[in-house]
């Protein structure tokens, strides 16, 4: 009954009050269902706390007063679903999209958004490769493992010991980031004492690591799976070798810890794409606001998306358009104090000055350090 | 130095487990002239047996010690794993006996996937800590050497297997019939022997060997997952095609060789070849070696039976 009055007030208006409020619809595609449906959901939320916001600003664009809209869409952490998902908020007319979740559906999906023309923000996907694909409009508001791999370098040449031990997995994602450390070790002043090699499958690593044991490095840095790194800490152990151990977001996890039994230390770090919540610039007024609004807990991911969505519309205002075409350019160049810090991309469409925090095993569990 | 040393009891406790696996590839190859694939699954079966069983005893049992818990749970799983052999040979292989030879092999690679598939859904994808009951700390170096008390358990139990099964073979009534069998089945069902009978106890020895294979790998990484079985499956099977497939102290010694060269090639190949190749040719080295064997030893280095296949 409502809704009927306020249509026939809209007709009694005319024309140019139908003009004068622009529905413009933001696309989300995460995973909605199964094992990742909470940080799916979690994106999501993000992204309509960020609307409401600017819808209750209120924003103007092109001289009409828009209100901003999320349409959801599941991609089930499926690279094939992401792509038919893509493909359908292209077509419903959104005019951006903050997602995927996973490196392995957002570089698929993002291919059919650059053909749309449709801007992509990821939120959470950290594959470098998702923004070295040459897409004019494809950004992320996360660090990727080009950053983190750096990241791994610098902390463990700075602050753990000069002379380092590398072992990656030989998949994508453990050579990419070993790479990085490499790079960043040497710009940090530290030194390779060597880099060992393993696979993504093994368990053994008692001959590689008798080797680095002969060489005395201060640090071991693996770049792989907790899998892996798991049993590797116990045969660190079993070797009497003395040296530190950092791995990345791939080694940190529960299950590390979990394998590791009695081998895990306090002598064993690792790194996360991202900020702790507290650590965030207006992460406590954020978390507050999240939790009155949607009565949950802030996974991971929703200040990334908050800010994603921001950067689209923020884009859209700078360029005074919500028409892709139009404002697709502006998002390279937004700069704005977001909930996770400055708002800013390179030139790549990453992040700029992505954060990325070392942990520390402390009393059972990973601790965030600065 | 010590860097040798130290990798030299690295490739002999990986090897040693390696020439037990070994053992049950090369006993089936030599009677039946099948490479039965699922032979490393078995050795999967018997760790995350053992992981239930020690599991439960720890939750019921708790009274009882660590190491008759650990015997406790790797009895039961070599039983598991005898009946667990004797029945594959009797549902699949047998039927297949006078087929021809690449029935049984590829039957052999389905019941490999099938164990596989079943200990995934019975245990899951994920990786589970196995309880390591014996100690994994190292004990004081000797020249600089250090070893667990797990690494000297597994060369000793291997040892003594090995040896063991080589008097069975050589010394019992059953070998005997066993080495019957190999010469040729049918004369010796001739002489009386059941072969059935014999080939049947082959499957299951051989499965036992590998659930106590299992269970010491297990041990020793503390680890077990339903995929865990094929690397040391692909091993083992190089290993008992280095020494000569069909031979026990071929199994043995390809079994000790291959983790020597994979472990001394994983800490030296950087070295030896001035930077060029590094680490990641591990594996690489080991099949480096075996064809090189093959070239010139076409047999393996203790030579096939192939006699009476000539």
């Amino acid at each position: 009954m409502k809704y009927r009055l306020v249509a026939l007030a809209v007709l009694g208006l005319g024309a140019s009050a139908v003009s004068a409020q622009e529905v413009v619809k933001l696309g989300v595609a995460a995973p909605l269902t199964g094992t990742q449906s909470h940080l799916g959901k979690d994106i999501e939320n993000g992204v309509r706390l960020a609307i409401e916001d600017y819808n209750a600003k209120g924003v103007t664009l092109g001289g009409k007063k828009v209100k901003f809209d999320v349409q959801a869409e599941d991609d089930q952490a499926d690279p094939k679903t992401a792509t038919t998902v893509a493909q359908r908020l292209a077509d419903s007319g959104v005019k951006g999209v903050v997602g995927h979740l996973n490196s392995g559906a957002s570089i698929p999906a993002s291919r059919i958004y650059n053909e749309a023309g449709l801007p992509q923000v990821s939120p959470a996907s950290t594959n470098p490769k998702l923004t070295q694909q040459n897409f004019k409009a494809t950004f992320r508001t996360i660090a990727n493992d080009v950053q983190q791999g750096l990241a791994i370098g610098k902390y463990a040449a700075t602050k753990l010991g000069k002379k380092i031990a590398l072992i990656d997995d030989r998949t994508a994602y453990g050579q990419g980031l070993a790479d990085e450390v490499e790079k960043a070790v040497k710009a940090n002043g530290g030194s390779l004492t060597g880099r060992e090699f393993t696979s993504d499958k093994a368990t053994d690593f008692l001959a590689i690591l008798t080797r680095i044991k002969a060489q005395n490095p201060d640090v071991i840095v693996y770049s792989g799976m907790d899998t892996q790194a798991g049993p590797m800490l116990k045969q660190i152990k079993q070797l009497g070798i003395n040296a530190k151990f950092i791995t990345g977001d791939g080694g940190c996890t529960g299950e590390v810890i979990k394998l590791a039994g009695d081998a895990i230390s306090g002598n064993t770090y690792c790194t996360q794409p991202g900020l702790p919540l507290e650590k965030m610039p207006g992460g406590k007024n954020f978390n507050e606001r999240f939790k009155k609004r949607f009565n949950a807990d802030v996974q991971i991911y929703a200040p990334y998306s908050y800010d994603a969505a921001s950067a689209i519309i923020e884009a859209m205002k700078a360029a005074n358009s919500a028409d892709p075409a139009k404002y697709a350019g502006s998002i390279a160049k937004v700069n704005f104090p977001g909930v996770i810090g400055t708002v800013a991309f390179d030139a790549k469409g990453d992040i700029k000055d992505g954060a990325v925090t070392v942990y520390q095993f402390k009393a059972g569990k990973w601790e965030a350090l600065q | 130095m010590e860097t040798l040393l130290q990798q030299t009891v690295n490739g002999l406790v990986v090897g040693s487990v390696y020439a037990l696996v070994a053992l049950g590839y090369t006993m089936v190859y030599g009677i039946l002239g099948l490479i039965n694939f699922a032979h490393g699954d078995i050795l999967m079966v018997g760790a995350l047996v053992a992981l239930e069983a020690i599991r439960l005893l720890q939750i019921h049992a708790p009274e009882l010690g660590l190491v008759p818990t650990l015997l406790a749970g790797l009895s039961i799983s070599v039983v598991v794993c005898m009946i667990l052999g004797y029945t594959i040979e009797r549902t699949a292989y047998r039927r297949l006996r006078n087929a021809p030879r690449l029935a049984p092999l590829i039957t052999a690679i389905g019941v490999s996937f099938l164990l596989q598939t079943l200990a995934m859904i019975i245990w899951g994808r994920n990786y589970h800590t196995f309880p390591q009951l014996v100690s994994t700390t190292p004990l004081e170096p000797v020249a600089g050497v250090f070893i667990t008390p797990v690494q000297i358990v597994i060369l000793g139990v291997s040892a003594v297997l090995m040896v063991a099964l080589v008097l069975l073979v050589n010394k019992t009534r059953l070998g005997r019939a066993m080495r019957a069998t190999a010469e040729n089945h049918k004369v010796a069902s001739l002489m009386g022997v059941d072969t059935n009978k014999i080939i049947a106890a082959t499957f299951i020895i051989g499965s036992a060997l590998a659930a106590v294979a299992g269970v010491m790998y297990s041990s020793n990484y503390g680890i077990a997952h339903y995929a865990m079985g094929f690397m040391p499956g692909l091993k083992a099977f190089t290993a008992a095609v280095l020494g000569g497939i069909g031979n026990l102290g071929g199994a043995m010694l390809g079994g000790l060789l291959l983790g020597l060269v994979e472990s001394i090639g994983a800490g030296y190949i950087e070295d030896m070849s001035f930077g060029f190749l590094n680490s990641s040719y591990q594996d690489i080295f080991a099949f480096i070696i075996l064809g090189i064997v093959l070239i010139f030893r076409p047999t393996g280095l203790l030579g096939e039976r192939v006699a009476d296949r000539a």
